[in-house]
């Protein structure tokens, strides 16, 4: 992780750690902050915890989403302090709808000019971003929204598998990662375990992104923690209600900061200070999916 | 039959889930609207899909979601697809029937705010924006609205537009050609009201047990009109509050 990160985010690039709800890379999001990266464009629908305390850090200057919030609880405290007061700095937004956003990653996956999508009509987000257009539509039905490609600089997709060539599998949430991995020009997989190429091969309607666009590929148990990994283990809810609280103060949060991200070596500390005992507690029951017959055509 | 010792939390869940009869699709949202919808799918819906912005048809949550992400809505579930999919093949396409929605700010034509309190670049609160709810309020074929009468909340003007209800009014929903219909009731924990007139303004339709029309006005920012015959709402039944209580909510995170 830390060769990943040292050597494809640099300062002020734009980098997508992306996952709805789940798969979200907090192993690189810490190691980011551990970096020091500074003027960082951040890309996610949802910022969650993990840009929280990215921005929180000062490693941003700007952050494009759609909705933010720490889902199913509250606020997202240190965003918001940034937007409201401009601490620890200020912040840019640019904001979309959930669709908009995932339209930009689209059309940036396909290398297209733009997405159309029904929405934003008498909607104010369109003066608030203008780079949200409605346009005549050329086949003559009216007025249609279009927004423009997104292609970060580094996307960073957290999934159960991958093999060495990053070819990645995933299940559960498909989100946005899809088209995020195919928008970015550079693509880190982070994943909980890592496989040979025969169990990618063996079960290839699972691949979700293939190692043709992956730069790096990082073993990282536990890295999307304390969201979630289909399968692996649940969301740690305590965490995210702990956050509510603590994160509404700036130096708690400088504080925790200390302790669990720059006090740390790396995610493998941040892993055993926390203690295998409590992943257990994380892991659900199994569930496993009847496997399918591709059959063997020769 | 009811009991007497429930919450408007609890009234306002079973009045949601009461309106939900018979539905076949609904696009939920977390908190009051994911149990009213999975009360509906054990009382009134029996053949209710449950639809979730995070890219889920036909969900069958064995736990009380904690997020609109939550693993629980994927295992069991009839299908996962992206993001992309969900909102272009599901909801553009027209296969949501029902949505729910809520928002911090709610006008008379039922335009939602959800993105600031105060001025755009100078918030006094910064909301969480939109999410999913523009192109829900666009396309679902109708929008429920469920949201605590509020005078802060039912104002007379929004800071901010998020999502689009009946616009200005009259027909400028349609004369946009805006895809679905647009709110048709806003169930509260005092009253239900709906838009069941020309001018396509919120009237009161309804009023819980207790509640009088003033009650109502003191919450409403602007005079609210009232449609032509006002109905009474029963409250709680046993077996829905045993459903919520027991089943559905048994932490008791939303009473």
């Amino acid at each position: 992780m830390q060769k990943a990160i040292a050597t494809h985010v640099a300062d002020d690039c734009s980098i997508a750690i992306e996952g709805f709800t789940g798969f979200i890379c907090f192993a690189a999001g810490h190691e980011i902050i551990r970096q020091r990266r500074r003027k960082l464009t951040l890309i996610r629908m949802t910022p969650d915890l993990i840009y929280d305390q990215m921005i929180a850090a000062g490693a941003a200057k700007k952050l494009i989403f759609s909705y933010m919030g720490n889902p199913g609880v509250g606020s997202l405290y240190c965003i918001r302090r940034a937007v409201e007061k401009s601490v620890p700095l200020p912040l840019e937004l640019e904001e979309y709808s959930h669709y908009g956003l995932v339209g930009r990653y689209a059309a940036g996956a396909a290398r297209m000019p733009f997405f159309a999508l029904r929405s934003y009509v008498g909607s104010d987000m369109l003066t608030a971003n203008p780079l949200i257009k409605l346009i005549d539509d050329p086949y003559g039905t009216g007025k249609i929204a279009v927004v423009p490609p997104l292609n970060p600089d580094v996307a960073i997709l957290h999934a159960q598998r991958a093999d060495r060539q990053g070819n990645t599998q995933l299940w559960g949430l498909l989100g946005m990662q899809k088209e995020v991995a195919f928008a970015s020009k550079r693509v880190i997989v982070v994943v909980e375990e890592l496989v040979d190429e025969s169990v990618i091969r063996a079960d290839p309607n699972r691949t979700l992104i293939p190692g043709l666009i992956v730069d790096a590929v990082v073993h990282e148990p536990y890295g999307a923690h304390p969201s979630y990994v289909q399968g692996y283990y649940d969301r740690d809810n305590e965490s995210y209600l702990a956050w509510d609280k603590l994160s509404q103060d700036h130096a708690a949060v400088v504080a925790w900061l200390d302790e669990w991200v720059y006090g740390l070596e790396n995610f493998g500390a941040y892993v055993g200070k926390i203690g295998q005992a409590h992943f257990d507690k994380l892991k659900p029951e199994p569930y496993p999916a009847p496997s399918v017959d591709y059959g063997r055509y020769r | 039959m009811s009991d007497p010792a429930y919450s408007a939390s609890e009234m306002m869940i079973a009045v949601a889930a009461r309106m939900l009869t018979g539905a076949r699709t609904v696009f939920v949202g977390v908190g009051l609207p994911n149990i009213a919808c999975n009360l509906a799918r054990v009382t009134v819906a029996p053949d209710m899909e449950l639809i979730y912005e995070s890219g889920v048809y036909g969900a069958r949550p064995e736990r009380l979601p904690l997020s609109i992400g939550d693993p629980t809505l994927v295992s069991g579930a009839v299908s996962v697809v992206s993001m992309a999919d969900l909102f272009g093949l599901y909801l553009q396409r027209g296969l949501v029937e029902i949505a729910l929605l809520g928002g911090a700010q709610i006008d008379k034509h039922g335009n939602l705010n959800s993105t600031v309190i105060g001025d755009y670049a100078r918030p006094k609160t910064r909301l969480p924006g939109s999410g999913g709810a523009c192109e829900i309020a666009t396309n679902a074929q109708r929008t429920f609205m469920i949201m605590r009468l509020k005078r802060r909340a039912f104002v007379e003007k929004l800071d901010f537009v998020t999502s689009p209800g009946h616009l200005t009014g009259g027909d400028s929903r349609s004369r946009l050609g805006l895809a679905g219909g647009g709110p048709e009731i806003v169930i509260t924990d005092m009253a239900i009201l709906n838009f069941d007139n020309a001018e396509r303004e919120m009237q009161l339709n309804a009023l819980y047990p207790g509640i009088t029309e003033k009650n109502v006005q003191e919450e409403v920012g602007w005079p609210l009109g009232l449609a032509a015959k006002i109905e009474e709402v029963s409250a709680p039944s046993l077996e829905e509050l045993r459903l919520i209580r027991e089943d559905l909510d048994p932490s008791g995170m939303y009473r």
